[in-house]
């Protein structure tokens, strides 16, 4: 999966020549191979380098402030979201839900690395949810759609239905 | 910019040694385990820190690069590499082995642990530098120091050699800025201040458990791991012997008699629950967050030999009252008298043992609200002001704020309430509401002036905040009740209306504000001190005497405001030395199956149906308290209620229960055996003594599940212990086996009687029947409860016990699924309805049309001009006041008109998803 996820970010950044990776450990953690440099281990570093790679600082962030953000979501990433045990995960959309009430990037005024990785972890709990559960995470699923209409980010990962337009607003009644 | 850590929190001590290392300017505010000082996250998390921006930083390793970086360092990716593996790796396994070291005693660590540990070793060995990456102390260094810091300390993790480690982490740990952090972090308490941060978090899952599907629904209920066994030590396996053999009076027990009234020198506890409306039948959410949870406690102190009264009663005045005697053709009284009934049994039926169960439309109330009312205004604590009220000229009234619904002028919730928005939680002026509608006739309201009066909250905002301080200080506020109270005091009070235009309700004594009555909120609190006056004159020892009283008020979160800001506003206002709130527990919500409970669509169980599932009362009580909503919200599950019935209540208690009466009986002819205990037997007195301390600990604190669960693990050791000694073996052998046997069945008869003791405040029929099973004296179970508890024999060798059977009933999954079927709600019915008739007009709500519904202008016309006149019809009937029946009938025929009309305009006649929410 995570070997999938990474190729689908080198595509979004740009990155000509693809990379070699390889996993480790139960819990199949990346792995980055090079000739050059000692390899690198864990989805973030890598995803972090890649970007640096690419010269897309942008993707890291303007200022401290904003690169602290965008660490803390690709953490939030690899140690909250990915591996969490089922009863976790609506607290995790409740939080995310919260958080994403007035934003539209996770980070900033504009989009991170800390989107698309967020977005690839996020993909198969999307998928799974209902209808109701979809209207009740608005701002997640608001989000979610976003990014995957994003030019460049969805590559792998197959579309999400995410939202029914309602011809009504309750107003009407 | 400002950091929030805790105490005994290794990753507050990442953040304040590398604060220390970077230099950087920083306040630093020391607060506990449970502030929320995240406002998006669920769970309270530290540390934090909030940056200039005003953003939050919640996760340690982002902070600890973030002051490096201001610091002017850069992070190389080989820090961040270990960062990654720390957050990843190394914490989920090392949150494992030290929550089973200092939280359940035990001394070997996981093994997934060691693994992690010698890859660390390794690769210290190995390198070049004088720390992990380099020849200064990098960020990667002092997260991974702190984070085994603990593991390092005395009596801490069993880890092996580990000699680079070692030696990488005293090199790193004598750094002053880390022995300076590490000093206000754990303050010397080594393993003690950790235990205090482990206990608040949730249980760890194990590295391997990470992955596997766990049972949806277990969450936030006391997870109880098989292995939470304490090792004990000798000096406690003792002292648990001695206790065994105290000689006690269990015959004499103290009686309730009424009225009770506070004595000196006594603990002196008065108990409210908020009191339920009067015009509906209470939920499972309405019974478990105020009136179950206080009856526990109340129960509890009783046991404990506390001075205590526990009070409650029906809130009637108020619109939502009159508007019920105008649905169901009855005055206002009538209505109150007939639904206070329907209250009392059904609190009766979930044996709630109220002191008193009153209501709030008494003389009583009249003269102490007036009396209240004067004191504030002789102290000039109200003030007039003219308000601009919402009048809806269809009904011919002023909407009580209940009767008004718009969008929320704050965070545009469409569904707000004309009193309180139930997304955001603020308070709104009904005329401040977007889009008001009235919510009887769905009309646009009109504004209108009127003479109103204001308790002034400005003024009193000092002394309140003086109070509060006192009570959190001193009190136990749950989390949310500290929180909730806190947002309300940060966003400044101001003055409040307690006057309004109605006639149900306590007149308002003032001859300028002749006719009007008091607010629901000024008026209902005064309820708990009318309906104390009704159940003894003497009432203001309770309520005018804050020296000798504890207040406990128990509410859902949605009352706290009113209890902790509103309420204690008038009493103090008021300065006649009342009785103020100590401690506030409230609950958070209870969903049904993942949706809301509501009335109007027949979803979920509410009071008056629980008697006729055939589920006991007990069996009730247990599953609601169970999964009482603390901390966060929960929901009940028929599934999720089966099983804990089988799987705890059967097999688990009531099995032990059962099988020690049994062994008595059968084996001992009812006559309890001689016991001479071995060191095996005093190990597990000493466990049984460790959980009923933890029980006891836990109830003092109001943690009313959490409590439960010990009572689940001693049950659990009981049945360990029999399967271990095996004594329908014994009974078979010689005269040591034959010994053997009766040690072990008079100890778990007596385990029996301490369960029975510990179950009283929750299941009390369970609790009175165990005792009469096994013939136990009466006062047992005060005895057992007191100090810090004591497990002693009370059922000597020589006791006769009675007629032992089956506690509980196995809960089948067919039952199961009719009474799921049965509580589902009227939706599934429609669809199935809509689905036979093929009536293309008539979607029902359920069914969202995939293809747009064409539109058709002339029929829209036509249809319109119907629906003007309908409607004009359908008013008239109502001007008239004409019969229930008759109006009805009328308004299903302009719902229908008006859907017809939806379609005919193209649009999708779908009533919004949330609509069903309001009860």
């Amino acid at each position: 999966m995570a070997l999938r996820e990474l190729s689908s970010l080198e595509k979004f950044l740009g990155l000509k020549k693809p990379n070699k990776y390889s996993t480790q450990g139960d819990r199949k953690v990346p792995v980055l191979q090079s000739n050059s440099a000692p390899s690198l281990v864990g989805l973030g570093t890598i995803a972090t380098h890649l970007a640096q790679e690419a010269k897309r600082p942008d993707l890291l962030g303007a200022s401290a402030e904003e690169r602290a953000v965008i660490q803390q979501w690709l953490e939030y990433r690899v140690a909250r979201l990915d591996g969490c045990a089922k009863e976790d995960i609506k607290t995790i959309l409740k939080d995310l839900n919260a958080y994403l009430e007035d934003k539209v990037y996770l980070a900033g005024n504009h989009i991170s690395l800390a989107d698309p990785l967020m977005y690839y972890g996020l993909h198969h709990i999307i998928t799974d949810l209902a209808v109701q559960e979809k209207e009740k995470y608005l701002n997640v699923t608001r989000w979610f759609d976003h990014m995957q209409h994003y030019p460049g980010v969805r590559h792998h990962l197959p579309p999400v239905v995410v939202l029914r337009n309602r011809v009504y607003t309750s107003g009407h009644h | 910019m400002k950091l929030f850590v805790s105490e005994g929190n290794p990753h507050c001590l990442k953040v304040l040694a590398v604060l220390e290392i970077s230099g950087v300017k920083c306040d630093v505010q020391h607060v506990n385990h449970e502030e929320k000082v995240v406002p998006f996250l669920s769970r309270p998390t530290l540390p934090v820190l909030h940056l200039p921006s005003g953003q939050f930083l919640f996760s340690p390793n982002a902070i600890c690069q973030y002051l490096f970086e201001v610091s002017g360092k850069q992070t190389s990716k080989q820090s961040h590499q270990w960062l990654e593996w720390e957050a990843t790796e190394l914490q989920p396994a090392l949150m494992h082995a030290l929550h089973l070291v200092a939280v359940q005693g035990k001394t070997d660590s996981a093994k997934a642990l060691e693994a992690l540990l010698s890859f660390l070793e390794q690769n210290l060995s190995k390198k070049t530098t004088a720390f992990l990456t380099a020849e200064t102390a990098e960020v990667a260094d002092i997260v991974l120091w702190a984070a085994l810091y603990p593991a390092f300390l005395e009596n801490g993790l069993k880890i092996g050699e580990l000699k680079s480690t070692r030696s990488w982490f005293e090199a790193v740990g004598v750094m002053p800025a880390c022995k300076a952090s590490a000093q206000s972090v754990f303050k010397g308490k080594g393993l003690e201040a950790l235990k205090g941060y482990l206990q608040k978090q949730p249980a760890p899952h194990g590295p391997q458990a990470q992955h596997k599907d766990s049972h949806i629904g277990s969450s936030g209920s006391p997870a109880e791991s098989e292995d939470s066994d304490r090792v004990m030590t000798q000096e406690e396996i003792e002292a648990a012997a001695q206790i065994w053999n105290q000689k006690i009076d269990c015959q004499s027990k103290p009686e309730r008699k009424h009225p009770i009234l506070p004595e000196k020198g006594k603990r002196n506890v008065l108990i409210t629950s908020a009191l339920p409306y009067v015009n509906n039948v209470p939920h499972l959410g309405n019974i478990i967050g105020c009136v179950l949870s206080a009856d526990v406690f109340a129960r509890y102190g009783r046991q404990r030999g506390w001075n205590l009264l526990y009070i409650c009663g029906t809130d009637e005045y108020g619109t939502a009252t009159e508007n019920k005697a105008r649905e169901e053709g009855l005055t206002p009284q009538q209505i109150c008298d007939k639904y206070h009934a329907i209250h009392t049994s059904i609190y009766k039926w979930f044996q709630i043992d109220f002191d008193f169960f009153g209501r709030t439309t008494t003389q009583r109330q009249t003269e102490i609200a007036q009396d209240i009312f004067w004191r504030l205004n002789e102290r000039g604590f109200l003030q007039e002001d003219t308000v601009e009220q919402l009048r809806c000229e269809t009904c011919e009234r002023f909407l009580a704020d209940r009767f008004v619904e718009g969008v929320c002028p704050f965070c545009q919730y469409p569904e707000a309430r004309g009193d309180q928005c139930d997304k955001c939680g603020r308070l709104i002026n009904a005329v401040e509401l977007k889009e008001p509608q009235c919510k009887v006739c769905k009309q646009t309201p009109v504004i209108r002036c009127s003479k109103h009066l204001f308790l002034d909250l400005p003024k009193l905002e000092g002394s309140l905040e003086q109070w509060l301080e006192r009570s959190f200080g001193t009190g136990d506020w749950t989390t949310n009740a500290r929180n909730i109270t806190r947002s309300w005091l940060r966003d400044g009070l101001k003055p409040r209306c307690i006057t309004r235009d109605l006639q149900w309700g306590t007149p308002v004594p003032h001859p300028d504000f002749a006719g009007k009555v008091f607010y629901v909120w000024f008026d209902a609190p005064i309820g708990y001190l009318s309906i104390t006056a009704n159940y003894t004159d003497q009432w203001e020892k309770w309520w005018k005497n804050p020296q000798e009283v504890e207040l406990y008020n128990f509410m859902a979160k949605d009352n706290v405001p009113f209890h902790s800001v509103v309420f204690p506003c008038s009493l103090l206002g008021a300065q006649d030395n009342y009785t103020l709130v100590n401690s506030l527990i409230a609950t958070e919500y209870l969903n049904y199956e993942d949706t809301k409970f509501s009335k109007s669509r027949g979803v979920g169980v509410f009071g008056d149906m629980a008697k006729d599932t055939g589920i006991p009362s007990d069996v009730w009580r247990f599953y609601l308290l169970y999964l009482r909503p603390e901390g966060q919200d929960a929901a009940f599950s028929w599934a999720d209620m089966a099983l804990k019935n089988n799987s705890e209540l059967l097999n688990n208690l009531g099995n032990f229960i059962n099988r020690a009466g049994m062994f008595v009986s059968k084996f001992f002819e009812g006559v309890v055996p001689q016991v001479t205990l071995q060191e095996e037997d005093k190990r597990l007195l000493a466990q049984v003594g460790w959980e009923l301390k933890q029980y006891i600990q836990l109830l003092d604190k109001v943690r009313i599940r959490d409590a439960l669960k010990c009572i689940l693990n001693i049950s659990r050791h009981g049945n360990q212990y029999i399967q271990v000694n095996e004594p329908w073996k014994k009974i078979k052998g010689g005269d040591t086996d034959r010994q053997r046997a009766g040690t072990v069945t008079a100890v778990s008869v007596n385990m029996a009687v301490l369960l029975s003791a510990m179950l009283e405040p929750y299941m009390p029929t369970v609790s009175e029947t165990i005792r009469a099973q096994l013939q136990a004296p009466p006062a047992t179970s005060h005895v057992m409860l007191q100090g810090e508890g004591n497990f002693v024999c009370s059922l000597p060798a020589g006791h006769h016990i009675g007629t032992v059977s089956p506690l509980f009933q196995k809960l089948e999954a067919e039952q199961i699924e009719s009474l799921k079927k049965r509580f589902g709600g009227q939706q599934s019915q429609t669809i199935n309805q809509n689905n036979a008739a093929p009536k293309p007009s008539a979607p029902s709500a359920a069914v969202v049309p995939e293809t747009p519904v064409k539109a058709d202008p002339e029929l829209a016309k036509q249809l319109a001009a119907a629906v003007a006149e309908q409607g004009d019809k359908v008013r008239a009937l109502k001007a008239q006041k004409a019969e229930k029946a008759v109006i009805g009938e009328e308004v299903a025929k302009l719902l229908e008109l008006k859907k017809q009309l939806a379609l005919a305009e193209g649009k999708n006649p779908e009533p919004s998803p949330q609509k069903g929410k309001k009860k």
